[in-house]
Order: C-alpha cells, then structure tokens, then sequence
C-alpha cells in the first residue's frame, strides 16, 4: 500500500497512523519528544514554586487570582481534548470530513481559552500593575503560565495548518500520522494545564 | 474476489464496533474529569484545611493526568512500552528537578 492511497473501509489498515515506516517512526519520535516537555515544564514548575512567594512587596498570588475565568479556561481546554479524541476516532474510521470538523471545534475551543488568557493576563499588567518584571514572582509566573499559553499558540497553528493542508487531499497514510501526533501534542497542553490550575491558580489563592 | 472484500468489510464494521465501545468509554473518561476538577476547584472555595486540601488536590490532578495520558493518549493500547519508558523518563527527571528547585528555598 502506497501512502499515497485515499484511505477507504475496503483496503484499511489496522492503525493508519502507524501503518507506515514513517508514521512508526513520528509516533515512537513524538513520545521522546514528549517526554523531554516534561522535563522542561518540570523545571519551569520547580522555579514558579521556589519564587512564588518572592513578590517584591507587590500583589502575592491571593489577591491576584480569580477561579472563575480559571474555571472557564480548564472547561474550555478540558473539552477540547475531548473534541480532538473525536477527531482520531474518526480518524480511525476513515471519515475525513468528521474529523475536520471535529478538529475544528478543537481549535475554536482552543481560542477561547487563549483569548481568556490574554484577557487575563492584560488584566493583571493594566488592571493591577503586575508585570514580568514587578517581582521574582511575576518573573515565574508569566514565564511558566506564558509558556504554556505558547503552547496553545503553536498547537492551534499546527491543527490549522494540517486541516488547511490536507483539506482536498483527504485521508491517507501520508498525513494521518500527522494528525495523530498533532493530537498527542494538544492532549499534552491539557496536561501541563491540569498541573498549571492545580499547582498555580489552586494553591495560589489557599 | 466478492467474498474478499466482504470479509474486509466484515473485519471492518468488527473494528468500527469496538472504536464505538472505545469511544463510550473516553467519553466516560471525560466525565470524571469533570468531576474531579469540579470537586477541586469546590474544596478551595470551600476553604478547608490547607494541610488537607494540598496533598488531595495532587491527588486528583495526578489521577486526571493519568485518564489524559492512559486514555485520551491511548497509552493503555499495545505498542506503548517504548514511549511508556520514555515518557516515565522524562517524568523521573521532572520529579528531581521539582524535588531540587524547592528543596533549595526550603528553609
């Protein structure tokens, strides 16, 4: 099977995003990859709670934070891992056009939760004078919650461009390894943001 | 030659069964992650014990970081010991690092 072919129920293969040499390899490579993320959250994590408590006689993280807009944005990137789970469901059982749609929902969801983070964030700066470079806490907390609202930048670039891309092409065993580990990537921003809620936001206001 | 692609398509509705069950139970999975984000955010508003409420609140973030990786991430299928060992890896090294970070301001 060339990794050209369309993909159709009659000639599918077991697992399309693991049916070539190349997607094997993007699969085994993805989750390295992953696990090197780890460790750069892990010391991002480390330094936000080591300073934490380091505000330079300026706002500590009680009188900043608000659970609310927080409990929107882990809704909203918590359901968008759900939607992209759909999307490799469908994946798997060759219906191009639900997962685009279903990628789709992903990225919208996606945007809402960065369209919260930047209104928080320009809330904190003009709102509350709590900048970068106001305190070691500042420092931390911009860079480790930045960080990953980066991630959430890339992610959505990612998806969008994969679905523009392949958008007349359809699925085949070229581009669903694609998908796979672009979905493996947005699932990872979950889990980096149920540690940044629990860890940051959670015990920050206890 | 008809017979064959029967059988394909036998084989096909087979695999397309299970994903269906599959699904059911991702979507499953999704509920409790609700929840248990739910009962975290409560038990802070609810301004309990900071001694209990830190360590519970690990507690369920670890476990609704486990649904994500062992469901949503489909670690739980076959085919996953060299990423398993990898990922487990990096979270090894993540563990020390965090352990180092904070031990240092310890005091």
């Amino acid at each position: 099977m060339s990794e050209q072919d369309v993909l159709n129920p009659e000639q599918m293969p077991h697992d399309p995003e693991k049916a070539t040499l190349e997607g094997k390899n993007k699969f085994m490579g993805f989750w390295f990859f992953l696990g090197g993320e780890t460790v750069l959250f892990a010391s991002l994590f480390g330094t936000y709670l080591a300073l934490k408590d380091s505000t330079n006689g300026g706002s500590t993280s009680e009188e900043l934070f608000g659970l609310e807009l927080v409990f929107i944005m882990t809704m909203l990137l918590l359901t968008s891992s759900l939607t992209s789970v759909y999307a490799m469901y469908h994946m798997k059982n060759h219906d191009f056009k639900k997962m685009q749609i279903w990628l789709g929902i992903t990225v919208v969801l996606g945007l809402g939760f960065l369209g919260c983070e930047i209104y928080e964030f320009y809330h904190y700066i003009h709102g509350e004078h709590f900048t970068m470079r106001s305190s070691a806490f500042g420092s931390a907390f911009y860079t480790l919650v930045g960080f990953h609202g980066g991630h959430v930048v890339f992610g959505l670039l990612w998806i969008t461009a994969l679905m523009i891309r392949n958008a007349k092409r359809g699925l085949n065993l070229y581009n669903a390894p694609k998908f796979y580990v672009a979905s493996l990537y947005w699932h990872f921003i979950d889990v980096v943001w149920v540690f940044i809620f629990t860890v940051v936001y959670l015990m920050g206001v206890l | 030659m008809a017979d064959k692609v029967s059988g394909a398509t036998d084989q096909f509705d087979f695999e397309k069964q299970k994903r269906k069950d599959e699904m059911k139970q991702q979507v499953i999975t999704f509920a409790l992650m609700i929840i248990f984000t739910i009962v975290a955010f409560a038990m802070v508003e609810a301004e309990l014990d900071k001694l209990f409420v830190i360590p519970v609140l690990l507690v369920l973030a670890a476990i609704q970081v486990g649904f994500q990786i062992y469901y949503f991430m489909h670690m739980s299928h076959k085919g996953h010991e060299l990423p398993s060992l990898m990922f487990y890896g990096g979270v090894f090294a993540a563990f020390l690092t965090i352990l180092a970070l904070v031990v240092l301001v310890w005091w």
